[in-house]
């Protein structure tokens, strides 16, 4: 059966009439079922069900928190009141501000301890010729794999006095107000470290051979490969990683509830945005919970995310040449 | 640099370099996997050990002769973990069934099909890989609440009773968490798909669904990584089940293992036993599934 290539090709709805011995209809007038039948219903059978349940459950609540934003909790439209008082007013800048601060310094932990020893083990498991490092790959991973709250719990207790490790011996960081942030940011980046060194890896395993051999043949050392040839090529994705990060960051919430509570303890030195924003919505001891206040900074986190993903797509992934092999 | 160059090297073959810079690459890689692994396994090993022994010798593995099985004893009895466990499996359960369904459809549609608005629906699932679902966590409460599956009231509450309505709403946020990444990674598996065998079984009569049901085995590799991908993060998830589900009946493993370990935190048996219950079905899950995760992760770059 020879088919008619020049007028499917474009018009999906003739799928099913190719077949059709009438599908000759398709050059002549239609009747009602055949025009119905245009309409590629499987098209949508196939997508609607996707589409209602995201729509309904993600992108109508994200919709519906900014909205909820522009109201006070009796149903009154505000305007950007809500924002005012998030960022001006004492009981809620502070907090706010507070949090904010906390996370920029959560987020450049992971910027700057975890992508270099990320970096580090994604090249130490693509050197040529060392035997089991699909093994190292695999269990390097496993801390990413659990749950944040076992990660919190297994480093509260090891970090414990209380158990009094012949090797940690230290003197509570995790009740220190100097110490408390800097020890959950390293048990985050102790747990998520594998994200990054399994995109680094996947990088660096898809740098043709040829490529490193070149440059070793024009005389290069490893270090200049590394600066030279390995550098250029992993840019973009440590953009994509450290995107990745940013978001994660400026959402996370387990870990710090897990280990130090809603209250972010000790007196509010590890509160980050997601620890604020349960509080705010949720209320606790001082602060009655409020649904405007909550979206209001569920809002701010989607601002702030969304600025990040800008300063992505527009100041790094456009200058960032990324190689194609 | 360019004297160097005019002396060119012989090309080396991949295994025969100096092995010593190997033994530094093990050394270190061994070093970082202790690193990963030693807080996991210190927490396995001492929650079998007795209480005296977590304290005095840390470092020493529980022996046939020498162990202790009262944590988990504890935990087994004061708290509902079964029921913890159950709730957990049915919601993971049907949260990846119905993203990989769900995915696999829409990824196969968007390209298979060139229709109007293809490009524009990608990108809107494409949009919520950005976004974090727990930024309208407020309107989903609110969403739930007034669907009465919080307290198994209205028309859907009452079907699914109170004591699975709240696993109902944590499944379908979920789903709705898991479907833009599926919808990704499915499509770019189902691109792969030869045009020629769909056309094939076209000419042999098969309808569109028929097509659906004979590409899908061929994507496994990827509708195996989507699931492994739902898996983790609904399993290890703590906030929906705190906002969602928090009634006794209703907790998931790892609200469960939280409260439990607030509860019994000078327990350090019962505690270090929760946490090795609660990390175990991960744990195993991870080791039987660790490549098809990790090629997810790189998109097929690992073979």
């Amino acid at each position: 059966m020879t088919l008619p290539e020049t007028t499917i090709e474009r018009d999906l709805s003739m799928e099913s009439d190719r077949l059709d011995p009438s599908g000759s209809a398709a050059y002549g007038r239609r009747t009602f079922r055949q025009r119905m039948r245009r309409i590629p219903w499987h098209v949508a059978v196939f997508i609607l069900p996707a589409f209602v349940v995201y729509t309904t459950f993600m992108v109508y609540p994200l919709l519906d928190s900014l909205r909820l934003s522009l109201f006070d909790d009796a149903g009154k439209f505000v305007g950007l009141d809500n924002f005012h008082t998030l960022f001006f007013d004492e009981t809620f800048s502070k907090p706010f501000w507070g949090a904010l601060e906390h996370n920029v310094v959560f987020f450049a932990f992971h910027s700057l301890v975890q992508n270099p020893i990320a970096l580090l083990l994604a090249l130490l498991l693509t050197v040529q010729g060392v035997r089991g490092q699909n093994v190292y790959r695999t269990l390097i991973f496993v801390p990413t794999v659990l749950s944040v709250v076992i990660i919190g719990f297994i480093w509260s207790r090891i970090l414990s006095p209380l158990w009094d490790l012949p090797l940690v011996h230290t003197s509570a960081p995790l009740g220190s107000e100097t110490w408390s942030l800097p020890s959950l940011s390293l048990i985050s980046v102790w747990q998520w470290v594998g994200i990054p060194m399994i995109f680094f890896y996947a990088v660096l395993i898809a740098i043709p051979h040829d490529v490193i051999e070149a440059a070793r043949i024009d005389g290069a050392g490893s270090w200049r490969i590394f600066r030279s040839v390995t550098l250029p090529l992993i840019l973009p994705m440590l953009g994509i990683i450290t995107i990745v990060t940013f978001i994660a960051n400026f959402n996370a919430f387990d870990l710090i509830y897990t280990v130090q509570g809603a209250l972010a303890g000790p007196n509010f030195h590890t509160d980050i945005l997601g620890t604020y924003f349960y509080r705010t919505f949720f209320g606790f001891q001082l602060q009655p919970g409020s649904d405007a206040m909550g979206a209001t900074v569920a809002s701010a986190m989607f601002l702030i995310i969304l600025l990040g993903v800008l300063v992505y797509m527009f100041g790094w992934a456009r200058r960032v040449r990324t190689y194609e092999f | 640099m360019s004297a160097v160059a005019n002396t060119p090297l012989p090309p080396r073959a991949p295994r025969a370099r100096f092995q010593g810079s190997h033994l530094a690459v093990h050394g270190i890689l061994i070093a970082y996997t202790l690193i990963a692994l030693v807080p996991v396994l210190l927490v396995i090993a001492n929650s079998l050990k007795p209480a005296g022994d977590i304290f005095t010798s840390p470092f020493s593995l529980p022996t046939p002769h020498h162990h202790d099985f009262s944590g988990y004893n504890t935990v087994w009895t004061q708290s509902h973990f079964t029921t913890y466990f159950t709730n957990s499996l049915i919601v993971t359960l049907a949260s990846v069934f119905l993203v990989v369904l769900l995915s696999a459809m829409t990824a196969y549609a968007l390209a298979e099909y060139d229709f109007l608005g293809n490009t524009f629906l990608a990108l809107f699932f494409a949009l919520g890989i950005m976004i974090p679902i727990r930024l309208g966590t407020v309107s989903i409460l609110k969403l739930t609440k007034s669907l009465g599956l919080l307290d198994g009231t209205g028309v859907l509450g009452t079907v699914f009773t109170d004591r699975y309505a709240p696993l109902v709403a944590l499944t379908l946020v979920y789903t709705a968490m898991g479907i833009p990444l599926g919808v990704f990674m499915l499509s770019q598996f189902m691109r792969q798909v030869p045009k020629d065998l769909k056309n094939a079984a076209r000419v042999d009569g098969a309808g569109e669904y028929r097509v659906f049901r004979i590409v899908l085995p061929l994507v496994r590799p990827g509708l195996a990584a989507v699931a492994v991908f739902t898996i983790i993060p609904v399993w290890n998830d703590l906030l929906f089940p705190l906002i969602l589900a928090p009634g006794e009946k209703t907790k998931t493993v790892t609200l469960g293992a939280q409260q439990f370990l607030g509860q019994f935190t000078s327990d350090w048996n019962s505690v270090l036993a929760a946490l090795t219950m609660a990390m175990l079905p991960i744990l195993a899950l991870y080791i039987i599934f660790s490549r098809q995760f990790l090629a997810g992760l790189t998109r097929g770059a690992i073979d």
